[in-house]
């Protein structure tokens, strides 16, 4: 275990330090203290912890790297993330797994504002609440919100696949409620087993696309 | 009353100047469809533009260069603010983003050869990097766009330099649509998104809003790079004084300010022609900013939007540009709206010069076209080689120019080289009325 301090040794060094390819394969950042851009644009399978909360874009883009948060994030947590995991112990701000591609992000809190907007492949799992505009023109990836829902969920929603357990206090354009089938209890008990989530599978809705806003329609312009 | 007849003097049928021919057709189109109309490229208005200054030349009070004996010299560094690898082009003619989507493989292949040829960067867009263009590219420039179609750290870490967009000369403020007909496979694949759907690209970035935000973004994108790359911000011309400030303000290596003239692959035609400011308007305030930041030269200014020539070059540059982006004229020069497809431009119901449907997949000319077809009948190698000829003959114009002002540097011209011939390009430009020593707005006046 390599312990890095980043109040005392500096943003670039650590960042530096994780790029490099060493025999050292875990990690433990502390005094994050707030700061950003931390562990961003690893590309290997290594294990960072840090001790504490992030500003921004903690372990943006990361490839197969496990990332742990012993705190809570700032906004953009594991955007554009490729592949690894991202496990966050405490709340999420805005953008939560924004157009991530791949991986699993755990938020064990509540995610903010528009959690997974433009996912592109990434599943999520949020143990507590997610807020508005989530899912916003969500392309692909699985949503797991073992909580309630904000405003306008799914809004402009393409091929990703949204779990709610809780309330959603209302669905965005061409967000519609669907029909659980047996894939997709398969898919969820793996994700909340993955995520450490205590929920049943059964207890979720599932919404998806109405596939509506596909193509231009005059006719539903105002959904546009 | 009187009755009329045959010989009584007649008023002449007048077209109204508000209810133009054209307007009235778009009324009709409208009517029967239910649809804004889509096009591509920028606005066609008649606005102020670079044809609107002229070069003085040397006089008693300046000498000249000799044009066969003296060198003008053309480089440009781009990036060298924070960027450990800023980018050298040997001129300062710049190919601007253009996505594999709205064009064809080997449109976006003859690009890179042509750029590379010259000496110069091309540019990725919505979309991604497609390995034809990284291998062509001697100079990539990798676009982060609001929708991030495609957007990869590996690719990211294989560019030459990030190019951060805010937004476009064509459509400030508005997102992008690629529709149906031109999502082919590949491109759904690079997209992550079904074949055949009208894909929206979102207007704002979705992790970030504002200047504060951008700084982080920065930050960011350097970490992951290593802080090797130079990083540009472009947006479309409307505030240019303020958005160049606060891009700096951000941590931009390079600003890109790109007028309401240049090009887009598909966007409304009413957001075309209304919204956004005109290239030459944009040059100065942004000059102004880089100058009232102490940070002229050092954070350089890219312009684009309806740059033609060298004359072009040269009025850009000589308002405090560091070097000029060019995407429509790049296309033509690859063979776009060429005559010798004018039978083919017929059947589409428009003309050659005049064919502005990219975004519909059927350009005669395989360049806006995902058909494969269609994409075949464009030679890569030839169109790099007719764009490397393009972008050397406009070297040359521009160099030409500079000569005749005394210049040894393309960066060496200034505005006190240039004349306006409107007042209106006078008091874009800032730089006086010819013949007089005035210009609109000018202190003192």
């Amino acid at each position: 275990m390599q312990t890095y301090d980043l109040e005392a040794d500096g943003l670039r060094g650590l960042n530096a330090a994780l790029h490099a390819q060493t025999n050292q394969t875990r990690w433990e950042i502390i005094n994050p203290k707030g700061s950003h851009a931390i562990a961003v644009g690893l590309d290997a399978p290594i294990d960072v912890t840090v001790k504490g909360s992030t500003g921004y874009y903690c372990a943006g883009m990361n490839q197969q790297a496990t990332v742990r948060v012993e705190g809570s994030v700032g906004p953009g947590v594991a955007e554009n993330m490729m592949s690894g995991e991202v496990i966050v112990e405490g709340d999420a701000s805005q953008y939560a797994g924004a157009t991530g591609h791949g991986g699993l992000l755990v938020i064990k809190g509540n995610a903010s504002s528009r959690c997974g907007i433009s996912m592109k492949g990434i599943d999520i799992v949020v143990h507590g609440n997610i807020g508005h505009m989530s899912a916003f023109m969500a392309q692909a990836g699985t949503l797991v919100v073992c909580g309630d829902a904000g405003d306008a969920l799914g809004d402009s929603l393409y091929e990703a696949r949204l779990f709610v357990r809780g309330s959603v206090k209302s669905l965005g354009a061409d967000c519609v409620e669907k029909e659980m089938r047996p894939e997709h209890l398969a898919l969820l008990e793996t994700l909340l087993e993955r995520a450490g989530a205590d929920a049943k599978a059964e207890e979720f809705t599932r919404y998806g696309s109405a596939r509506k806003l596909y193509n231009f329609d005059v006719d539903t312009s105002a959904a546009y | 009353m009187t009755q009329t007849d045959d010989t009584t003097p007649r008023t002449v049928p007048i077209q109204s100047e508000t209810f133009s021919n054209a307007v009235n057709a778009e009324i009709r189109r409208a009517a029967e469809t239910g649809i804004y109309d889509i096009r591509g490229g920028g606005a066609k208005r008649r606005v102020p533009h670079f044809d609107d200054l002229l070069f003085l030349g040397a006089s008693v009070s300046r000498y000249p260069l000799e044009g066969y004996r003296e060198r003008c010299e053309t480089s440009v560094t781009l990036g060298g603010r924070f960027a450990q690898k800023p980018i050298e082009l040997d001129i300062p003619i710049t190919i601007a983003g253009m996505s594999f989507g709205a064009l064809s493989g080997p449109a976006k292949e003859a690009l890179g050869r042509g750029a590379s040829a010259a000496g110069t960067s091309t540019t990725t867009g919505d979309g991604g990097m497609t390995p034809e263009e990284r291998e062509h590219s001697d100079k990539l420039v990798y676009q982060y766009l609001p929708s991030r179609y495609g957007m990869n750290p590996n690719d990211l870490r294989k560019a030459d330099a990030i190019e951060i967009v805010v937004g476009q000369g064509a459509k400030p403020g508005g997102g992008g649509m690629l529709l149906g007909q031109k999502i082919s496979d590949r491109v759904a694949e690079m997209r992550t998104l079904p074949k055949g759907i009208d894909q929206r690209s979102a207007c704002r970035h979705p992790d970030w809003t504002g200047p504060d935000d951008l700084e982080i973004k920065i930050l960011e994108l350097r970490e992951i790079t290593g802080w090797q790359v130079p990083i540009y911000v472009k947006v479309g011309a409307t505030r240019p004084y303020y958005d160049t400030a606060l891009a700096v303000k951000a941590g931009a290596d390079v600003v890109v300010m790109d007028g309401m003239q240049g090009g887009t692959a598909a966007t409304q035609d009413v957001f075309i022609e209304n919204v956004g400011i005109p290239t030459l308007a944009c040059i100065r305030p942004a000059v102004q900013a880089l100058q009232d930041l102490g940070v002229h030269r050092e954070v350089q200014l890219v312009i684009s939007g309806g740059i033609r020539n060298g004359a072009d070059v040269a009025k850009a540059m000589a308002l405090g540009a560091d070097a000029v982006a060019i995407g429509t004229a790049a296309l033509i020069a690859l063979g776009d709206n060429d005559p010798k497809w004018e039978a083919e431009y017929q059947k589409l119901g428009t003309t050659a010069g005049a064919y502005d449907d990219w975004h519909a997949g059927n350009d005669p000319a395989g360049i806006t076209t995902q058909d494969p077809a269609l994409a075949a009948r464009l030679d890569p190698v030839d169109a790099g080689r007719r764009l490397r000829n393009y972008l050397k003959v406009m070297t040359l114009e521009a160099q030409t120019i500079a000569r005749a002002c005394g210049h040894n540097h393309l960066h060496n011209l200034e505005p006190e080289d240039l004349c306006a011939l409107t007042m209106e390009a006078a008091a874009m430009a800032r730089v006086p009325l010819a013949g007089t020593d005035w210009y609109p707005g000018k202190p003192g006046f």
